[in-house]
Parts: structure tokens; C-alpha cells; sequence
């Protein structure tokens, strides 16, 4: 299945694509932003694709893409590895901080595709709504979450967030903790907010084993 | 005094209809709705974000309380995504499981749904009803993972452990008497597949109840009938997937286009509907319940007959046996390392879906190689269906709007996330 349309998308976009990969049965598509409506576009209508639904519209932000909070080193050949205390943070990604990751099903066709697009500075993305209106609440919920602007875009509100939020949470530099609390103020008799006084706590370190492979190598 | 031609309705979030939280700002032309505004995030948990600092098996239990009446099949996508990376080739008897509970789930959802709809729109019995063929299947939840509601039952590499052999009983209480006890606890003498099995026996008749008290009853007919009607172009557009799209006359299961466990072995038939309305999708679902009941009862026959592992041997992922915990080194050492740091996953990115009983419930895992998942998203299909609110409320009755929200199965913890 996968396949054919590995073959179709060399076919038709072999020249508007950054580059195609295959992983556990399922094709991903780097596009660049400017052939972005195009690709997409193209998926939605062509014959030998037709991908008429938007599945899943989503942004990732790959701020600490690839660090660890412990440093591990191999202890014996075949047992575990050790973890020892060393945050140092390394640079491993190079390429532009925010994504957008789309999720395409054709019902006709029987197949999948996920195609992604790396967010610019101005973090501007064209919006896909004229193509799959179900991306309109999709889009509202990336720009909620993840602050990417969605150009044409019919109503680009926060979505998830509530009233008056400042901030965009699913961002990898704002606290889980958040960073305002409320409170009923007695004096005062309303409601007022101020700066979290609990501080943020790690229960698990985030670990890296570098020997971990995937079924397909 | 000036006229007054539209004006606008708060609806909700306090509201018995709205199914939860849902705020609907409602512009109305007298009883006529022109836009409908769903204001949703009111249970907004980020349930992704502390996906992201937590190791993979910590966050099953987040999985239950997306939608908290399907909460299996929430962990089913879940595992199945890490499951996909890692590469891990599950036993038979844990797809089999997974598949009876995965459609035991379906019907507990469907069941809820028909009861609430009902009461929606002003069927008082059905509620009653369908809480009343709930509790077999909750106490079925509760043999198997000891939680009526919340099972953390799936596992990546398995189930937490095999089916119980005894069904627990009713005890004696002064509110019962010894003859009132013997009968509630009748079919409980055999094991749970058992008492899983007398309740397959007697469901399709109690589906029939069901049918005979709603399926031609004049007023549903009306309430329900040309109602919130979507086209097949359309409901591609919104991307509604499940009973939403089937209704508009689309035979697409992922259980038989894209079939994962053993769904391919067993036997069962997509229904579909015709006019694409709320009615036709009321018949769909009513019919999923049916040849729900008919997996089921393969799934109890194959299990019955064949023994076996319901988890993975590799103690990289599974935990090993509590007595060699206590006896053996290593398993102990696995055990540590299991429950402290988790197992880490390969890089790589995978989208794992499974078809809920709303729909196209999805799971997209990135992976950095880490104990957590870098990235969790969750498709939710009611968070597609609800976003298409404005368009299937356009030139309805303020009425019809509790019908829609009730064809459209919300359930507020999967669509806030």
C-alpha cells in the first residue's frame, strides 16, 4: 500500500518536496512553506492520491529536541547502562524551531500521509482551510498552544486556553507548572492573580540510551 | 422602541444537556439559530504536555480520562503507538483480550450514548435502561483490572494480566435477603469469560428493547428524523470519522480497512446509514452494539480454548514475575530500572489509530529516544465532530441543538484533552 504511493508522490512531487521518508509503513513529507498549498493541495485533489481528510493538524516545538538530563554511560556489554548526574544541555537541532505536522487519511484510496512543514521567525504558516475546513478548530488549537499564526485563516481565536490567557503553553520554555495562580482575595473580594509560588519538580529524569534501536535499521 | 432581530444565547457550561462543560454562544433569529459559537476548553488538562515529563507507561492512566466512558480503547491507540516504535510484537491472547474489552468498551460507550441522548431528548426510560446493562460490563471492567471506570488495563507488550478465573460475588448485606443473593450472583459462579458470555446471550434481546421502545416511537422519529444533516463531501471536509461519517452512508471502519490485533480474523459487518442524519446515525450505532456483541462472543470462544502469555517475555518493557523479583538478581534489577527510569523508545515518529467508538481516535508519538515521549498529540474525534457544531446547527430549532450535541457522542475529556 505504502508503496504505490511512495512511487505517486515521486511521480507528481518529486521537485516540491524537501524530502521523503519511510518509517514503520508510514511516508512523511518535509515541505518548505512556500510549496506548502501546492503539496497539499495536490494530496487533496490528484487522482492518485486523493486525501480527502484532514486527520490530525498539529505543531511540535523541538526546542530540546535530543537532550537528556542525565548522561549515561555503558556499565557492563550487555546490561544496563549506568546514569550519572550531568546537565549539560548540547545543541542537537539545527533546524527551525517550530513545525507543523499534518495528518492525511484517503477514505477512497485506503491510505495514510503525514506531511510537515518547519515554521519560520515570523512564524507565519499558510492556512489550510480553504482545502479541508475541519483544519479551522486544528489551526485555532496550534496558534493556542504553540503561537504559529495561520495566514487566512478565517477566525484565528485561542481555542483551548482560557479567557484572557497569556502565553502558549504547549511551548517546550513555559512551565508545566504555568506561571500565573489565582486565588480568592478577601480584601480585595475578587479574584486576583499572581506569579505560582510552587516550584517546578522533576520526578523522572529525562534519559537517552544511545544503544536503543528502532524495528526498522 | 427598536427592533430587535437577533440576539444572542448563552448556552451552557452549567447545563444538563451540554454533556459536560460546553459553552455554546448562540446567535438566533427567534428560534431560529443562524451561528453557533462552541466555546470548549473549559476541561482543558493538557494531558500532552504532562505526557512530556512523565516515562511512557505513567501516562496509560491519563489515557482512561481522555473519554471517560471509552477508556480502553483510549490506552488501546496509546499502546499501540509506543508499541509501533518499539518494534514489539504482541502475544495472541493479548490481541484477543484487548479486542473483547476494546468492543466491551464499545458497547458501555454506546450504551451511555443512547442513554443520555435519550433523556435529551425526552426519554426518560432509556436512561435507566441502559444503566441498567452497564453494570455487567463495568463489573467486568472491575474483574479484570480492579477499577470499575479507569482500568489502566492495555500495556505496551500485552495486558497487565491474564483474565480472572472466578467472577467476585455479591456478599450479604442487611438490604438483601439469601434468596435476592443467590440471584444476583447466579451468573457469577464461572470465570469472567463466562459471565461475560450470559451477558452476550442476553443483549441482543435486550437491544431489541431498546429498539422497540425508540426505533419507531413517533416522537424520536420527529426529534431525531432530518436533523442535522451531512453529506459524505461534507463530513470528509469536517474530517468526521466513526458513526458520523458511517451515517452519511460511508462504509469506513479502520477494523476492516486498516485492521490492527486480530480484527482481521474475526467476523462482523459495518452498518451504514443512508440520508446522513441524526436519525440514520442513531440505527447505525444501535447496530454497532449488535455486531459488537457478536465479537465479543468470538473472542470469549477463542479465549476459552487457548491458553497462553498475555504480556511479552522482554523485562526491558514488561515487568517480570513478582516471585522472581524476589529470588533473581537480574529481575530485580529489571524491576528497578523498569519502575524508575521506564524503558526508552527509539527516535522516530509514529501514528498509531484505532477505531473508537466516536470515531478515529489517533495517537502521534515523536520520540527523541528518551524515557518520554518528546511529543504526544491526540486526535480526538470529538473534537472534529464538535467543530462542525456551526454548520449542522445552521437554520435549526433552538431544540434541535441538544438533539445534535447528543447525535454527536461528546464527551468533554477527549475533546478538552
Amino acid at each position: 500500500m505504502t508503496e504505490k504511493l511512495l512511487q505517486a508522490v515521486e511521480k507528481h512531487l518529486e521537485d516540491k518536496v524537501l524530502s521523503t521518508r519511510q518509517y514503520l509503513d508510514e511516508i512523511t513529507v518535509e515541505v518548505s512553506k512556500e510549496n506548502l498549498l501546492l503539496v497539499l493541495s495536490t494530496l487533496s485533489d490528484h487522482d492518485d492520491f486523493q486525501f480527502e481528510q484532514l486527520i490530525d493538524l498539529c505543531g511540535v516545538d523541538y526546542l530540546t529536541y535530543g537532550q537528556d538530563e542525565w548522561s549515561t554511560s555503558e556499565a557492563t556489554s550487555s546490561g544496563f547502562e549506568r546514569g550519572r548526574e550531568s546537565i549539560q544541555p548540547s545543541q542537537t537541532w539545527d533546524k527551525p524551531r517550530y513545525a507543523v505536522v499534518y495528518h492525511l487519511l484517503s477514505v477512497t484510496l485506503n491510505h495514510r500521509i503525514r506531511v510537515r512543514v518547519f515554521v519560520e521567525e515570523d512564524m507565519m504558516i499558510p492556512s489550510v482551510v480553504e482545502i479541508w475546513n475541519g483544519a479551522n478548530w486544528f489551526e485555532r488549537e496550534a496558534f493556542d498552544l504553540f503561537g504559529i499564526l495561520f495566514e487566512g485563516h478565517p477566525d484565528l481565536r485561542r481555542i483551548l486556553t482560557d479567557y484572557g490567557f497569556i502565553g502558549h503553553p504547549f511551548r517546550k520554555d513555559f512551565p508545566v507548572i504555568g506561571e500565573l495562580e489565582m486565588r480568592y482575595d478577601e480584601e480585595q473580594k475578587q479574584c486576583i492573580y499572581e506569579p505560582v509560588t510552587i516550584e517546578e519538580r522533576v520526578s523522572v529524569p529525562k534519559v537517552i540510551r544511545k544503544e536503543t534501536t528502532g524495528p526498522v535499521n | 422602541m427598536a427592533e430587535i432581530e437577533h440576539y444572542t444565547l448563552n448556552f451552557g457550561p452549567q447545563h444538563p444537556a451540554a454533556h459536560g462543560v460546553l459553552r455554546m454562544i448562540l446567535e438566533m433569529d427567534g428560534e431560529t439559530i443562524e451561528r453557533a459559537d462552541p466555546h470548549i476548553g473549559l476541561l482543558h488538562r493538557a494531558t500532552e504536555k504532562l505526557a512530556e515529563i512523565k516515562p511512557y507507561n505513567h501516562s496509560i492512566g491519563y489515557m482512561d480520562r481522555l473519554d471517560y466512558v471509552s477508556m480502553m480503547c483510549n490506552e488501546h491507540a496509546y499502546v499501540l503507538a509506543i508499541e509501533k516504535l518499539l518494534g514489539v510484537e504482541v502475544p495472541k491472547r493479548a490481541q484477543y483480550i484487548r479486542v473483547l474489552f476494546a468492543e466491551v468498551t464499545r458497547i458501555l460507550n454506546h450504551l451511555m450514548w443512547l442513554g443520555a441522548h435519550g433523556l435529551d431528548v425526552g426519554a426518560m426510560t432509556m436512561f435507566l435502561y441502559c444503566f441498567r446493562d452497564r453494570e455487567p460490563l463495568m463489573d467486568a471492567y472491575e474483574a479484570v483490572s480492579g477499577t470499575r471506570m479507569h482500568a489502566t488495563y492495555y500495556r505496551p507488550g500485552g495486558v497487565y494480566r491474564d483474565l480472572p478465573e472466578v467472577m467476585p460475588q455479591y456478599e450479604k448485606s442487611p438490604w438483601r435477603n439469601e434468596k435476592k443473593l443467590k440471584e444476583l450472583n447466579a451468573n457469577r459462579q464461572g470465570s469472567l469469560l463466562d459471565f461475560l458470555w450470559d451477558f452476550s446471550e442476553n443483549f441482543d434481546a435486550s437491544v431489541d428493547e431498546y429498539e422497540s421502545l425508540l426505533t419507531e416511537n413517533r416522537i424520536w422519529k420527529q426529534r431525531l428524523v432530518g436533523i442535522g444533516v451531512v453529506s459524505p463531501e461534507r463530513a470528509f471536509q469536517l474530517g468526521l470519522t466513526g458513526p458520523m461519517l458511517r451515517g452519511s452512508g460511508v462504509a469506513w471502519d479502520l477494523r476492516k480497512m486498516q485492521p490492527y490485533e486480530v480484527y482481521a480474523d474475526l467476523d462482523f459487518d459495518i452498518p451504514v446509514g443512508r440520508n446522513g442524519d441524526s436519525y440514520d446515525r442513531y440505527l447505525v450505532r444501535v447496530e454497532e452494539m449488535r455486531q459488537s456483541n457478536k465479537i465479543i462472543r468470538q473472542c470469549i470462544e477463542w479465549l476459552q480454548n487457548n491458553p497462553g502469555p498475555v504480556m511479552i517475555d522482554d523485562h526491558k518493557i514488561a515487568p517480570p514475575k513478582r516471585a522472581d523479583v524476589k529470588n533473581d538478581m537480574e529481575s530485580l534489577i529489571h524491576h528497578f530500572k523498569l519502575f524508575t527510569e521506564g524503558y526508552c523508545v527509539p527516535e522516530g515518529e509514529a501514528y498509531a489509530s484505532v477505531e473508537h467508538p466516536k470515531g478515529e481516535f489517533g495517537i502521534y508519538l515523536l520520540s527523541d529516544g528518551a524515557n518520554k515521549p518528546y511529543r504526544l498529540k491526540i486526535r480526538a474525534p470529538g473534537f472534529a465532530h464538535i467543530s462542525a457544531m456551526d454548520e449542522l446547527t445552521k437554520g435549526h430549532m433552538l431544540a434541535d441543538v441538544v438533539a445534535i450535541i447528543g447525535t454527536m457522542d461528546i464527551v468533554f475529556g477527549e475533546i478538552d484533552r
